[in-house]
């Protein structure tokens, strides 16, 4: 029979060792698997502008296409010495509109073309849903786009990250004939083709859909006081 | 049993699978392409391995009131590892397994070898049971993963099998196979074939 006592201490010692062990594993693999992140990352920014890599040559790829990142504000102002790349948009997110920090990437295209890529954090149905969205010069018309999601149902919400849901938004404008923003909705039903603001909601897909619609109106309104700077 | 036979059994006759029923839920998760499947096999073999051997050398230290715990601390230290070595090498695979390498902790089969078998035997037959078990429930989701891809999206291992022509002629992947209902019904199919082949599988 064992004693109260050494259940007491067999456990404590396990415990301990186990805390230990999972902390120096954890300690010595962070720095590969933040690289693995920084690449995915490239990977994703470069996809919104339909530039396939692999893990492999996506670090060459943006270096190569990427020409220039910068941060603003919500009142268009550019700020110094942030880096565009090392900002998570969830923590930006919980800030006040006039404190949060605006990452836009720059891309020269193969045909010379300036893209500018914004990125984008929303709320899904289960779980926080991300991307990309990339914009011509004239920052109105929309290059691409790439959704990601943490836990949308498969088949469903987690649909928007396919290339058939994510191609509808080429094209799209997110001015209106007067100028004013007003985004790209995603229209339950279908939206018809010479809708210029309106892609096809997912059925089934309800509040992914709808999550994402409200995610890239307010992610990309906060910059339209520098997208209209820009413009001029 | 000899060694060999504790390695080898769990391939057929005790499947941890098709005959020993456990792990069913996970073989329906990972099973719509191979590559996560195979990975997502390596890791419960690597798993299984390792909390067997360790709680069967720890066997007789372990009190009997708190076994339970022990194993669980065991095996859900291991699957952390497990997991953190994937995001480390192996990071796009990580991101489809997701969630369910996490929930390796939970695999019945898991908890069910380390009650059966390593509790109560020394711990190179135990590791050997673990590694068969592991490898049983990786073929079972290999056989499954095969089917489902091939027929689900048309390719094997990542890589198109399916001609072009055979898409212009008219033929269309079975959306089916992708859904988890589909995974059941191939495991189920297994199951089938196997105890027609080894009759005295089937209960009265």
């Amino acid at each position: 029979m064992f004693s109260n006592r050494y259940i007491f201490i067999y456990s404590s010692v396990m415990v301990i060792l186990v805390a230990i062990a999972l902390t120096i594993v954890a300690v010595l693999l962070k720095p590969m698997q933040e690289y693995n992140q920084r690449v995915e990352k490239m990977q994703n920014i470069l996809i919104s502008v339909h530039i396939e890599s692999t893990p492999k040559n996506a670090e060459v790829l943006y270096k190569k296409y990427i020409t220039e990142s910068l941060v603003v504000n919500s009142k268009g102002e550019v700020k110094e010495g942030v880096n565009a790349f090392d900002l998570e948009m969830q923590v930006e997110n919980k800030k006040k509109s006039e404190d949060k920090n605006l990452p836009i990437f720059i891309c020269m295209s193969e045909k010379n073309e300036k893209y500018y890529i914004v990125p984008v954090r929303g709320k899904g149905l289960w779980g926080p849903i991300w991307g990309y969205v990339s914009f011509k010069e004239d920052l109105n018309t929309i290059v691409g786009t790439r959704f990601g999601h943490k836990s949308e149902t498969p088949g469903l919400g987690a649909e928007i990250n396919t290339p058939p849901f994510q191609n509808q938004f080429i094209n799209k404008t997110i001015l209106n004939n007067e100028g004013s923003f007003i985004s790209v909705m995603v229209v339950k039903g279908g939206a018809p083709d010479s809708d210029m603001h309106g892609v096809d909601a997912i059925s089934g897909g309800t509040i992914t859909s709808k999550g994402l619609e409200a995610m890239v109106h307010d992610c990309i309104k906060e910059y339209t006081v520098y997208f209209s700077k820009i413009r001029k | 049993m000899s060694n060999f036979k504790l390695l080898k059994a769990p391939f057929n006759r005790e499947n941890p699978i098709t005959v020993q029923v456990l792990g069913i839920c996970s073989a329906l998760a990972v099973t719509v392409q191979m590559k996560p499947a195979i990975v997502m096999a390596l890791s419960v073999i690597v798993v299984t391995a390792f909390s067997n051997l360790i709680i069967s050398m720890l066997r007789n230290t372990i009190p009997p009131r708190i076994r339970i715990i022990v194993q669980l601390v065991v095996i859900a230290a291991l699957v952390i590892i497990v997991d953190q070595l994937l995001k480390a090498y192996v990071y796009d695979v990580s991101q489809k397994l997701s969630v369910f390498v996490g929930l390796i902790i939970t695999n019945c089969i898991l908890m069910g070898r380390l009650e059966a078998f390593a509790m109560a035997q020394k711990p190179w037959p135990s590791f050997l049971d673990g590694i068969g078990n592991g490898i049983g429930y990786g073929l079972i989701l290999v056989i499954v993963s095969f089917f489902r891809e091939l027929l689900g999206s048309g390719s094997f291992y990542g890589h198109k099998v399916i001609p072009q022509s055979f898409y212009d002629a008219g033929y269309i992947d079975n959306g089916l196979m992708i859904l988890p209902p589909m995974a059941l019904i191939t495991i189920g199919t297994i199951i089938w074939v196997q105890r027609s082949k080894n009759r005295d599988l089937i209960e009265k």
